[in-house]
């Protein structure tokens, strides 16, 4: 694809990497914020090449490990019901709730559907007008102008049968949370390129003052992770602390007003409990009153939900980048992605299944 | 967290009065609702995530990225000649 | 005999079907989920020494003949997709998992089971397509069998064949026959059957020239034999992809399998696809393909043959079966890192992330 396979590039990544053990004299640690890096990472191996000093802490970038399971509870819910054709991304499917998931309700007659788009579930709900027709509208700012418009075209189209069960949440306020935590070892931030795309990256100039970090708008290529890092490395090295934008070709600092404008329209800001890491103020969207009555919390009554955790789980310290995976007691044995006790074992973005899916073998003659 | 690619603008037009466009990406075809970059126009490039357009992608930009990538190759190789 | 239930604490750790008790989609996938099944229900109710080796036919003695045994079946929606219908489908479905023992299939049964209110003419298409490709692979359909179910139980069609073929004398292939040091070969590109069907799926579907794959490989088999009878392992990497294939032979065979990315004939619009989609093409179907572990000393001249051949003019080396990490399929990345290849647990879904 083009614009996309030059930046797979082997020997410009050998360029990328050379300067980075050129420069990096010291032990650091930086966080990829968003799943998709992470993704990149552990596939292309590039944890494996960059200097043993720096260490990659894989952040809760991952919407679909940090949906709170009292939504996916709720999901699952309303996705029973016989009156509802339940439409999702194909992420959520596997994730777990307390006691099934997706895939499970779908065997058990509940009629889901993955869709790519949420245009598509409106397409679905205006098909089938007797059919309620819900849509997960989860994701990060990168996801909710697509769901927003989705929830826009329903209202100004009058597709009254169609609803959207929303949990939005955003970076920045993740990022203050992280690095709030008296025992975070995070030096220095890539920040998630998509999600800049739409929101640009002003908002992460309080955030360089605050806690003086470099912060760095990342892309997903293989070298777009490379110069990211590297980029980050060469301020840590020389004492700096700025922002950065290292993803020029798809981000600028105001970001996409159309989107921007959308969103201020549909959503409003509200607290958010973050699975695995608990309440972070301020850090989610929930539909604005205006479009309250497309809210499938509001539409379908589902009752008390009593969530439940494994108590074994602790996704929500990998999430925050204080253990890695492989440190859970349960990594591998008891949660692996076959049997996940938690979302981050199930997402293909979640650092436990990265790791697992591309765990390295500890054979040295592997690594040529 | 945002799987999205870049693809070629090769059609615009409206469905139910919102913009969409069909978008190449390469030996596949898409549509994708353009409603956020409105000034798109046939033969440019989209970051395409879930169906939507969320940003142009600026090709001067990508290629004075690659471009820069490749002037420090020639650089580390003149260092190492020299060294 | 009683009829006692399972005894779910006999089977091994960890207990999959434990966590789902009735059948999900996932278990027809391909992936960890459908061996699982295989593994932990089935096997254990058939148990015979023929039947635990897993190959895609079962090598059965007759009379000091060695007959390969297959049976498919197919499920497939849509019935019709972009480069053939469930028909051919499940001939080549089946002629393949015998030619993939070496053996020419002699002859083939079909049964169909139809869903009330299914077009007399879809069916007549469906049935002129699988005499079509039975004539194409060189095999006679010597029998077979018809089935009609209520509307809303048959999704229009499912199919069954099932074929024999003999093994000719000398020729020993097999998933656990691959040696370290035999050099891994695919035939040709990969992931495009599944990129052609999900084109065509409710709510994901896409524009693109990408027609399935699907065609019989016994005369590609032919040829490799010609060039030598000195195959290892052969199998036709179907559901979950090339990379669901190499385990197996890794499993099977108890080697280590490596591999180069930058090797692997993938064609645009399947990258692009996958690209969009998020999905990996190596575990992505393939109908038409087949991937060989050969010795070394014979690689010319298999690869030779199989490129003068229709069925294998994409032909390509990938990889090596090594020593190191037996069961364990290892990727070298386009960038020079090194990751491990997995099974996929059930199907590959979108994703967004």
């Amino acid at each position: 694809m083009k614009y996309l396979d030059e930046f797979h590039d082997p020997a410009l990544a050998r360029t990328l990497l050379d300067d980075l053990h050129r420069i990096t004299t010291r032990p650091w640690a930086i966080m990829e914020v968003c799943g998709g890096q992470t993704h990149s990472i552990i596939r292309y191996g590039i944890d494996q090449l960059i200097p043993e000093e720096i260490e990659m802490i894989h952040g809760p970038g991952c919407p679909v490990c940090v949906t709170p399971l009292e939504v996916i509870d709720k999901a699952l819910a309303i996705a029973a019901r016989d009156d509802v054709t339940f439409c999702s991304f194909g992420d959520m499917l596997r994730v777990p709730g307390s006691e099934a998931d997706l895939f499970r309700i779908k065997s058990g007659g509940g009629d889901v559907r993955i869709v790519y788009s949420p245009l598509d579930a409106l397409r679905i709900a205006q098909e089938t007008p007797e059919r309620q027709v819900v849509f997960f509208g989860i994701g990060f700012e990168t996801t909710a102008p697509a769901n927003a418009m989705a929830v826009h075209e329903a209202k100004r189209l009058g597709v009254e049968n169609f609803s959207m069960l929303v949990s939005h949440v955003l970076v920045p306020p993740a990022i203050s949370a992280i690095m709030d935590s008296p025992v975070t070892r995070v030096q220095g931030f890539l920040a998630a390129g998509h999600v800049c795309s739409v929101m640009g990256y002003w908002e992460y100039d309080p955030l360089v003052d605050k806690y003086r970090v470099p912060i760095v708008v990342t892309g997903f290529e293989p070298l777009d992770v490379l110069d990211g890092i590297r980029r980050t490395i060469t301020q840590l090295e020389a004492g700096r602390a700025e922002l950065e934008n290292a993803y020029p070709r798809a981000v600028n600092y105001e970001g996409n007003k159309p989107a921007q404008a959308m969103l201020a329209d549909v959503f409003e800001v509200t607290d958010r409990a973050w699975r695995g890491i608990g309440v972070i103020p301020q850090s989610g969207w929930k539909l604005s009153e205006a479009y309250r009555d497309f809210d499938a919390e509001a539409r379908f009554d589902v009752g008390d939900i009593e969530v439940q955790e494994s108590a074994v789980c602790r996704s929500g310290e990998v999430l925050q980048g204080l253990i890695k995976p492989n440190e859970c007691e349960a990594f591998g044995t008891l949660c692996t992605p076959r049997n996940p006790l938690g979302a981050t074992m199930v997402s293909s973005e979640g650092a436990c299944a990265a790791y697992y899916q591309y765990r390295r073998l500890d054979d040295p003659k592997v690594h040529r | 967290m945002c799987l999205g690619v870049p693809g070629k603008v090769t059609e615009v037009y409206d469905r139910q009065g919102t913009p969409m466009a069909k978008v190449d990406f390469g030996g596949i075809t898409k549509e994708v609702c353009v409603a956020y970059v409105p000034d798109i126009v046939v033969g440019e490039y989209a970051i395409v995530h879930v169906g939507f357009a969320i940003t142009k992608l600026d090709e001067k930009s990508a290629l004075e990225t690659l471009s820069l990538f490749e002037q420090m190759g020639v650089l580390q190789q003149e260092l190492n000649a020299e060294g | 005999m009683t009829d006692t239930p399972p005894n779910l604490e006999a089977w091994t750790c960890p207990l999959p079907l434990r966590d789902y008790p009735t059948i999900v989609l996932g278990h027809g996938g391909g992936g960890k989920l459908s061996s699982e099944l295989i593994e932990h229900l089935f096997l254990p109710a058939f148990a015979n020494p023929t039947l635990a080796g897993l190959g895609d036919s079962a090598i059965v003695d007759v009379g000091g003949t060695r007959v390969a045994f297959s049976t498919d079946s197919f499920v497939v929606q849509p019935l019709f997709f972009p480069g053939g219908n469930i028909g051919e489908l499940a001939v080549n479905g089946t002629v393949n998992d015998i030619a993939m023992s070496g053996a020419q299939p002699m002859v083939m049964s079909v049964g169909f089971i139809l869903e009330e209110g299914l077009p007399l003419d879809r069916l007549g298409v469906i049935a002129e397509s699988t005499g079509a490709a039975a004539r194409a692979a060189g095999v006679e359909l010597v029998t077979g069998d018809t089935k009609v179910v209520d509307q809303g139980h048959g999704d229009g069609v499912y199919l069954n064949t099932s074929g024999f073929g003999i093994v000719p004398e000398g020729v020993a292939i097999g998933p656990d026959r691959a040696l370290p040091g035999d050099v891994v070969i695919v035939s040709g590109d990969i992931g495009v059957h599944g990129i052609a069907i999900m084109s065509v799926r409710e709510g994901i579907e896409f524009g693109t020239v990408v027609e399935s794959d699907t065609m019989p490989l016994n005369g590609l088999v032919a040829a490799m034999l010609g060039a030598s009878r000195d195959l290892h392992a052969l199998r036709d990497p179907t559901r979950g992809g090339l990379a669901a294939t190499l385990n197996e032979i890794a499993r099977s065979s108890e080697v280590g399998v490596e591999y180069e990315e930058r090797l692997l004939p993938v064609p645009e619009a399947v990258a692009s696809a996958c690209g969009f989609l998020g999905l990996d093409p190596i575990h992505v179907a393939n109908e038409g393909k087949l991937v060989a572990m050969v010795p070394a000393a014979v690689v010319d001249d298999v690869l030779a043959a199989m490129l003068a051949h229709p069925a294998g003019s994409g032909a390509t080396v990938i990889g090596r079966v090594v020593e190191d990490h037996p069961g364990v399929v290892v990727a070298r990345t386009a960038i020079g890192g090194s990751r491990i290849v997995d099974t996929q647990i059930g199907q590959q879904l979108p994703r967004i992330c």
